[in-house]
């Protein structure tokens, strides 16, 4: 499902996102976004504060700013994504102006009908949660939803075999432009000193022996992921005799978006945001369910 | 006012001279005594080592009271000992506030070496709390300066860091203008700025304290401690302070806590169960040691405390709604149980359920309120943490399997307090259960397999029964006890659940189950087919073993009652590889405990079928045929053996004793045919022996055939006043004893 507005979303492209999975937040209310903001930040600034002195009457040098994304859903059942942005105000001109963006997240939750029509309507269900800046405030803006709306969050790792199905599905999607290499990386197991096997392919390539696997276009099962893999890696194994179904995938990267193992994910084209934000979606659900 | 409400804990009222440098406040008031609470309540085995720990701690105590001249560490190995002995009970466990004082003046006094003396400032954690007393009297050291200028700079990043550790400050505050006259000390004065910071009220602010304090700036430079300080006289008597300060700084003082808190930390989670109000949820960025690569993956049980995401408007509007008052009881001052019969109808649940694991009072208040949204906060957060705090399906988790005991032990209490299994439990051990080693928190997952929840959707055989079997079959003797144990904790936990939701059901006469009596019926049975196949493999494995059969017939003793006891329309005999090895165990306990059993069945299928015949009610479960035909070829069996001496021939279950003449004469055994009765079972042999030393004193062949006609039965007598209660019952109530002459004709009564 393409986004209608690519521009609005843009900004959310080519970073790093780590993700989490977050269980249902408890009495949030979107009409409330502003007021979110503002407990937040000093909440923020109470934990930066902590083991110093406080400060008194001092402004807050990090705004916080909680706005809603409408057009991130999968369907009208899902609840609008919500932003949230840390930004620092430049010392020189405290009065606005320059404000650098020092971190962000974001929630969302694309088709996540399972989990949304089974809890009651206190709980908005947001399952998905991406962040991109220093780890030390993502603890704090975490901890700060825990505490307010009793959620739980927790890192989201894509196995091996999230992977392949991202793999196999991303080879499929058209890109206009002459795409990048899709890369494959593995890793090798149990050895003294950390192996890395990084299996390039062209993308026109790889989209060839997907149409030969994919039997009904527009679906996907995990006989044909597996065999969409098993080929790779005959392939492989006849150049190099190396089987890296003996190896561990840890990560994956197309022209669509790349993602690796320890849950951190990379988008790369709008047009493909959303149906990306619904696999992962769905593996936030199962986390949580 | 909001902004500032959520950003400080509710305890810390927004006035400047509580000023908590860091966040350590502990329930101090409730500390100690909730501490001696826990220890009282530990099991014996962990009390003495706790005590022995005690005694070396209170033996260093007081060598370290009486020591007197320098003595070289190198030297002197009782030295060496007691410094040790502190120190590991100082991390793991901190010391008692009457430890600070004995420790303080040996440190500070100067007589041992600056090494002893620094390691020993270095163990002082605190358990609860420190006395004010002892800190004055290291305060006095300091200004003797008996120490060196290392060991005084050590002392004060200590008080700093342990400041709101503290009982009482008054004579701390006393002692202001000491601490102030350090100043002059050019390494102490950084942090003895930080000190004065903590300790500064209105009324310390004085002109002349001012002046000392812009002079040391003038010589000094801009420091940014001592603006600190400044800013603060600033803030108290702005009209005293009349000099320009920068706005803005960064980092006020240095670091001071670095050896302690890392042992505070430890220390507070150690303890952190005991106290209601406790400890902001994680780490942030102050807390550099955080144990594990990822943010938000440690293990604490979150503090009560009132939800703040109500913003105003929406307070209102609930409370109109709801009660008509305008007023919420915060949870934080709930604190006993009249309070909470007073406040029950404006006590709001804290903003994190979490917390209710820890605090008694709003677990009753829980069984009060049957709010959905309740239980499934409590659902996912319970889940989420087990998943992510699993020692065994988590990488390096292992290293913190203590932790997670003390978790699944606070979560099991919980179950036992509400009386019900929590699903994300269940789906815990489901998911977890596979990966399972059967050592890895042995006692506390096995006790949370006891609270499993009744459900018909549930499929507990490939979740359960089938990982479960698999350790079983291939643990130890005392795992497959275990196991039987908390098996038999499950069942009962299940029926009585089905009690209360009777009882429940005939009162509001409302269908408040999804699970029906059918589900419920098959559950049971399930369970209990899956219990006697693994005990049946298991008494094979295990020889038999009379401990084994203990914990197998201890399960049987609630199945054999179910009936009469839980109103359950379902009896299930114990297959023929329990019920033979108990009949021929050679211990009484087990043939006396097998007697019993068969009695409560007797009783339970008597009941039945007089239920059935008198048709008072048109019962929806008939017993099967097959349940009483089973009975009855086992009492046979046993009455044959016990009694009249018949079971070779007479015993009619496939699995059973029947065998030909032929081939026991084979067995050359002379009077087979008596050799299972009450005389002559291996079982009984030793009490016929008794008997007949008591009845015959000068018969010393042991004519075992002279048990007959009279003896016979002050045999019995004999038997019943040895303690065989349940071979009494049974013979009394499965044996038909025709006349009371003759005795060895007595016919077995089936059902």
């Amino acid at each position: 499902q393409e986004s209608a507005y690519p521009q609005r979303t843009a900004f959310l492209l080519r970073k790093q996102w780590t993700l989490y999975s977050v269980t249902p937040l408890y009495r949030f209310s979107n009409a409330h976004l502003r007021d979110y903001a503002r407990l937040l930040s000093a909440f923020i600034a109470a934990e930066k504060q902590k083991g110093l002195a406080v400060e008194i009457g001092v402004e807050l040098d990090i705004k916080v700013a909680v706005s809603s994304l409408p057009d991130l859903k999968g369907s009208d059942r899902d609840q609008a994504a919500i932003l949230v942005q840390l930004s620092l105000r430049s010392p020189a001109s405290p009065k606005n102006s320059e404000e650098k963006l020092i971190w962000s997240g974001w929630f969302c939750c694309v088709s996540g009908d399972d989990l949304s029509d089974n809890v009651p309507e206190d709980f908005t269900c947001l399952p998905l949660f991406l962040a991109n800046g220093a780890e030390s405030y993502t603890s704090i803006v975490g901890s700060w939803f825990q505490k307010t709306f009793d959620c739980c969050f927790r890192r989201l790792a894509l196995s091996p075999l999230n992977l392949s199905w991202m793999a196999a599905m991303w080879t499929g999607c058209k890109v206009d432009k002459t795409a990048s290499a899709m890369e494959l990386v593995f890793s090798v197991p149990c050895l003294p000193h950390p192996l890395d096997i990084s299996y390039a392919i062209h993308p026109e390539d790889a989209k060839a022996l997907w149409d030969t696997v994919q039997k009904t276009p527009g679906e996907i099962t995990q006989e044909e992921v597996d065999v969409f893999m098993d080929c790779l890696y005959s392939h492989f194994h006849r150049h190099f005799k190396i089987h890296l179904s003996a190896t561990k995938l840890v990560k994956v990267s197309t022209a669509i978006a790349s993602a690796h193992c320890d849950g951190i994910i990379k988008f790369l084209q709008s047009q493909y945001l959303t149906g990306v934000l619904m696999l992962l979606t769905e593996l936030a659900i199962s986390q949580i369910q | 006012m909001q902004r500032r409400q959520s950003s400080r804990s509710p305890k810390q009222p927004l006035q400047v001279h509580h000023k908590n440098q860091t966040d350590l406040s502990i329930c101090k008031k409730g500390g100690t005594t909730d501490s001696e609470k826990s220890t009282q309540n530990h099991p014996s085995p962990s009390n003495q080592k706790n005590d022995s720990k005690q005694d070396s701690l209170e033996q260093a105590l007081s060598y370290f009271e009486k020591v007197q001249d320098h003595i070289s560490l190198k030297k002197n190995s009782v030295l060496q000992k007691h410094l040790t002995t502190v120190e590991s009970i100082a991390l793991q466990r901190g010391l008692p506030p009457e430890g600070f004082g004995v420790l303080l003046n040996v440190a500070l006094s100067g007589k041992l070496a600056d090494t002893v003396n620094t390691r020993l400032l270095k163990t002082l954690v605190p358990a609860s709390v420190i006395p004010e007393t002892s800190v004055v009297s290291s305060v006095s050291w300091l200004c003797v300066s008996k120490c060196s200028g290392n060991i005084q700079l050590l002392f004060l990043r200590w008080l700093i860091t342990v400041f709101d550790f503290i009982d009482h400050k008054e004579q701390l505050h006393a002692l202001y203008g000491f601490f102030f006259s350090f100043l002059q000390d050019e390494k102490m004065c950084p942090y003895v700025c930080h000190l004065l910071y903590l300790l500064t009220r209105k009324e310390s602010v004085k002109p002349f304290r001012i002046r000392r304090l812009l002079d040391l700036q003038a010589k000094m430079g801009m420091q940014a401690h001592l603006q600190a300080l400044l800013s603060l006289y600033k803030l108290f008597c702005p009209e005293l302070v009349t000099i320009t300060l920068p706005g803005k700084m960064k980092t006020y003082f240095k670091n001071s806590e670095g050896p302690w808190k890392a042992a505070i930390n430890t220390v507070r989670r150690r303890n952190q169960g005991n106290f209601l109000v406790s400890q902001p949820l994680f780490l942030g960025t102050a807390q550099p040691q955080s144990r594990k690569r990822k943010w938000n993956t440690q293990l604490v049980i979150p503090a009560s405390s009132t939800n703040k995401n109500n913003l105003e408007e929406d307070r209102k509007k609930n409370c109109v709604d709801l009660y008509s008052t305008n007023k919420v009881f915060p949870v934080e001052q709930l604190q006993n149980f009249s309070q909470l019969l007073q406040n029950i109808h404006h006590l709001e649940f804290p903003s994190q359920m979490g917390s209710v694991l820890t605090n008694p009072l709003l677990l009753h208040y829980m069984n009060c309120v049957k709010d959905e949204s309740v239980y499934l906060r409590l659902y996912y957060w319970i889940g989420q943490t087990l998943q992510e705090e699993c020692s065994w399906c988590v990488a390096d988790n292992n290293q913190y399997e203590e932790e997670f005991k003390d978790f699944l032990e606070t979560v099991y209490k919980t179950e036992s307090f509400l009386q019900e299994g929590f699903s994300s439990c269940e789906e815990f051990l489901y998911k977890s259960l596979p990966l399972w080693d059967g050592f890895c928190c042995r006692s506390q997952i096995l006790r949370l397999v006891s609270w499993i929840p009744l459900s018909s959707f549930s499929e507990m055989k490939s979740h359960l029964y089938d990982p479960l079997a698999q350790l079983f079959f291939t643990s130890s003797l005392y795992f497959k006890c275990s196991v039987l144990e908390s098996l038999k904790e499950l069942l009962q936990n299940w029926l009585n659940w089905h009690v209360i939701h009777l009882d429940l059901e005939s009162a509001s006469q409302v269908h408040s189950l999804n699970t029906t009596l059918s589900g419920l019926v098959n559950m049971v049975a399930e369970l209990i087919h899956f219990v006697g196949w693994i005990s049946t493999v298991a008494l094979r494995l295990e020889n038999n073993t009379t401990f084994l059969l203990y914990f197998i017939l201890n399960f049987y003793e609630t199945v054999c009652d179910m009936y009469l006891r839980y109103n359950l329309p379902l009896l299930i005999m114990p297959p023929a590889g329990v019920f033979y090895p108990a009949l021929l165990s050679m211990d009484s306990v087990s043939l006396n405990q097998l007697c019993y059993i068969m009695y409560r069945y007797r009783t339970n299928l008597v009941a039945a079928k007089e239920n059935e015949l008198s048709k008072k009610k048109i019962l929806q479960f008939k017993f099967s045929s097959q349940t009483y035909q089973e009975y009855n070829q086992y009492i046979i069996a046993m009455v044959g053996c016990l009694w009249t001496s018949s079971a070779f021939q007479k015993d009619i279950h496939p699995q059973g004793l029947r065998m030909d003449d032929e081939l026991l004469k084979k067995t050359t055994v002379k009077e087979f045919k008596t050799s299972f009765n009450i005389v002559y079972h291996p079982a009984m042999m030793g009490y016929a022996v008794l008997f007949l030393q008591q009845a015959c004193p000068y018969d010393t062949t042991f004519n075992f055939s002279l048990i007959k006609g009279k003896k016979w039965n002050w045999y019995l007598e004999y038997l019943y006043a040895q303690g065989l209660k349940g071979l009494k019952v049974f013979i009394e109530s499965s044996i038909n004893r025709v006349s009371q002459a003759s005795h060895s004709k007595a016919e077995n009564m089936q059902v």
